[in-house]
């Protein structure tokens, strides 16, 4: 997923290759990650579509299936795979995992510390940011969803980045090998005021602990435990308004004919 | 790991968490109401009410320390003080008291009467060198009318007081949160009134990552640039186009401390030299070479420290600032340390036209997108993303439609980030009073491998 192998780097003559992970582009709300080999096939609503016709072609190529209907396949991004991984939890989504990357202060090289895991869409992103020589160490407590992630990682090509480890964080905090290491720390914790003291204690000076929570009771206890612990507290909430772009007709006052005028709308979505 | 990352940024000679002489700081003064850039060195300055105070005590302490103005036998000087206990026992007193509030203000009257100390009483106790928390004290013991208020109306007075009387600098590390948000709050103009969550969502929309080529149209006085070189930690490029003979600004690279690698890192190379040549109209690589060695002879010009005002003055500049201004001219560090903002190495050139950008990122206020997105998405690798930033929906509007209709994208979405920051205290929390209604719009998609048009070489 990561320029960080020259050989896979997006160019004009990267060609999608055997092994590729391409993501199967139907529409801005329809697309899927798929493993590209000699003889597979995607089956979808617009019929068949023969992996082998996608080998040789360029990312970004519209490609056809038996019945002549076409998707694109695209490169993977941290964005679309978020888009297309498989939930196993709640996630977080492109407007909060951008704002952590960047309250936490990651630059490539640092050392960053998560838990839980969850489904990995944030890890994916820290992954993103620490490369090419940082790392992040992520814990759950959930055995399989660890492995799940696992999973996620190498398919990705994070591997190298990313350690998933199985930890009760809340119970038993960061492990003692990262005592003062860690550059940040993200929290996504049903009660990360349990974890916050072991945060402080792995992070450096003048390192960022974020901690994300979906309830305001959640983040006044934590508030309460940082200011024992922390300078600059802040709580932000953020969200992202989505618009749609559509060409349509205005029809002139004038013309029309009071009543006998209908409401007509364009159904079509130009996206 | 953490070792890398500190020869990465410093060359393997410093801290990146602890000050050293020659570095870039953003000071922070009563939370927030003066915020300004200096480099620290022996000579440097900044005047905090109408006292001149020396940067030299913060050479060499941690990101993140407070200070706090004192005077001396040699006058006015910054001295570190431990904030972070001493204010949150305050909101612990405060807290307890919460519960048992039963005082309001129906006794207090405003007839400015309160106060028996007067500003010659003050005067007199800063002569015989009173502290200013001696003051703040002082002022409150005689006040009439503290003790009838409420526990958060006492906080209220207590700060404000500190603030006029002991003023606090807190130091901070200039990355591009700080940057970007000192900027929007005091200069909102001078970065197209780009919020800190919009340039967070313009940076992942772009994919932009180690090793990454990233095009940028960077009007907002580098703001762009920073922040892109900041995540590209030393690998790749950022290469700042622009149309005509003139590169835009880029002053606020030079607030982050970017390594001599990274430095390298940011380069600038006009549209003509990017575009696939055609025909008689094509620079060859010599011509390059040469226009190559003629800017950098100009740009050494651009960028000589006699222009490096508004590193420092983010405010009017007073007397404190241009003498921190004359400080950094003289600076060893800075005149033998690369400068960003050379122009693109033709061997990046030849690479770019061979393999196209990674990612494109736009961001001019002043001129039309779609004037800009239709001579650069083609540049792009197949597959790579672009992210439009602006401060008005409609431009983005337009130019979102016309890459439907000609086909040259898909994924295409505008996005408005929306942000509130929160107070949170015990039985006190509540959104902040004021939140910026608009943190511009962005128009992201992904560029797509088109059968019809062949690819630019």
């Amino acid at each position: 997923m990561l320029p960080t192998d020259p050989a896979k780097k997006l160019s004009f003559n990267r060609r999608i290759m055997d092994g590729d992970l391409v993501i199967a582009y139907e529409r801005y709300d329809s697309m899927k990650p798929v493993k590209v080999s000699e003889n597979g096939v995607l089956q979808n609503r617009f019929g068949v579509f023969k992996h082998s016709d996608w080998i040789g072609k360029p990312f970004g190529s519209k490609v056809f299936s038996s019945k002549g209907g076409f998707i694109y396949l695209l490169a993977p991004t941290p964005e679309l795979w978020t888009l297309v991984l498989s939930h196993r939890t709640q996630i977080l989504y492109i407007a909060d995992i951008s704002f952590v990357v960047t309250y936490l202060e990651i630059v490539p090289g640092c050392v960053v510390l998560e838990s839980g895991t969850g489904s990995g869409s944030l890890t994916t992103s820290l992954a993103r940011a620490v490369a090419p020589n940082g790392h992040v160490y992520t814990f759950d407590f959930h055995e399989q969803r660890a492995a799940s992630a696992r999973e996620d990682f190498e398919r990705t090509g994070l591997s190298s980045l990313v350690t998933v480890g199985v930890r009760d964080i809340q119970g038993e905090g960061f492990p003692d090998e990262f005592l003062g290491r860690a550059d940040s720390v993200f929290l996504d914790l049903p009660q990360p005021w349990l974890a916050i003291p072991s945060a402080a204690k792995m992070l450096q000076q003048d390192g960022v602990l974020c901690s994300f929570s979906p309830c305001i009771e959640q983040v006044q206890r934590s508030c309460e435990t940082l200011k024992s612990h922390f300078t600059d507290i802040r709580t932000f909430e953020v969200l992202l308004h989505t618009y749609e772009v559509r060409e349509g007709n205005l029809g002139n006052w004038q013309d029309s004919d009071g009543g006998s005028a209908s409401l007509k709308t364009s159904k079509k979505r130009m996206r | 790991m953490s070792t890398m990352k500190s020869e990465e940024t410093l060359g393997g000679s410093q801290n990146p968490r602890i000050t050293w002489e020659g570095c870039s700081v953003l000071l922070d003064i009563n939370d927030g109401d003066r915020v300004l850039f200096a480099r620290l060195t022996a000579g440097s300055k900044i005047k905090i009410g109408n006292k001149n105070c020396s940067l030299q005590p913060l050479i060499g302490c941690p990101f993140g320390s407070s200070f706090q103005v004192e005077v001396g036998e040699d006058g006015p000087f910054l001295s570190r003080v431990n904030r972070s206990t001493e204010d949150n026992n305050l909101g612990e007193k405060v807290d307890c008291q919460i519960m048992e509030e039963c005082r309001d203000n129906r006794s207090i009257v405003d007839n400015n009467t309160a106060q028996s100390l007067t500003g010659e009483d003050i005067d007199d106790m800063r002569r015989k060198g009173a502290t200013g928390d001696e003051i703040v004290e002082a002022l409150i013991a005689n006040s009439a009318t503290f003790l009838k208020k409420t526990a958060f109306s006492q906080e209220k007075y207590r700060i404000k007081k500190q603030k006029k009387y002991a003023p606090r600098v807190l130091l901070r590390r200039p990355v591009t949160r700080s940057i970007c948000e000192a900027y929007f709050k005091k200069h909102a103009d001078k970065v197209g009134f780009l919020r800190v969550d919009t340039l967070s969502l313009l940076l992942s929309f772009a994919n932009v990552t180690a090793n990454s080529d990233v095009l940028v149209v960077d009007m907002l006085n580098g703001l762009i640039t920073g922040a892109v070189a900041e995540r590209l930690g030393g690998t790749g490029y950022v290469c700042n186009t622009y149309c005509g003979n003139t590169p835009y600004s880029i002053n606020i690279v030079r607030m982050f401390n970017f390594s001599d690698e990274t430095c390298k890192r940011i380069v600038h190379s006009s549209l003509a030299e990017l575009q696939p040549s055609n025909g008689g109209t094509s620079t060859s690589i010599h011509q390059l070479e040469d226009a190559y060695n003629n800017r950098s002879q100009e740009n050494k010009e651009i960028l000589s420290p006699s222009t490096a005002v508004d590193l420092v003055g983010m405010e009017e500049s007073d007397d404190g600032n241009i003498q921190t201004v004359n400080n950094l001219a003289a600076s060893p560090k800075t005149v033998k340390s690369i400068k960003p903002g050379e122009k693109a190495p033709p061997e990046a050139i030849k690479s770019w036209k061979e393999n196209g950008f990674s990612s494109l990122i736009i961001a001019a206020p002043e001129l039309d997108a779609w004037s800009i997105v239709k001579e650069l998405v083609p540049l792009l690798s197949y597959s790579a993303p672009f992210v439009i930033y602006h401060q008005y929906l409609q431009p983005l509007a337009t130019c979102m439609h016309n890459l439907q209709t000609q086909k040259m994208a898909i994924s295409l979405q505008i996005t408005e980030p929306w942000l509130r920051e929160y107070q949170v205290l015990p039985s006190r929390t509540h959104p902040h009073m004021q939140m910026s209604s608009s943190g511009g719009y962005l128009l992201s998609g992904i560029r797509i491998a088109s059968s019809d048009n062949p690819q630019p070489k």
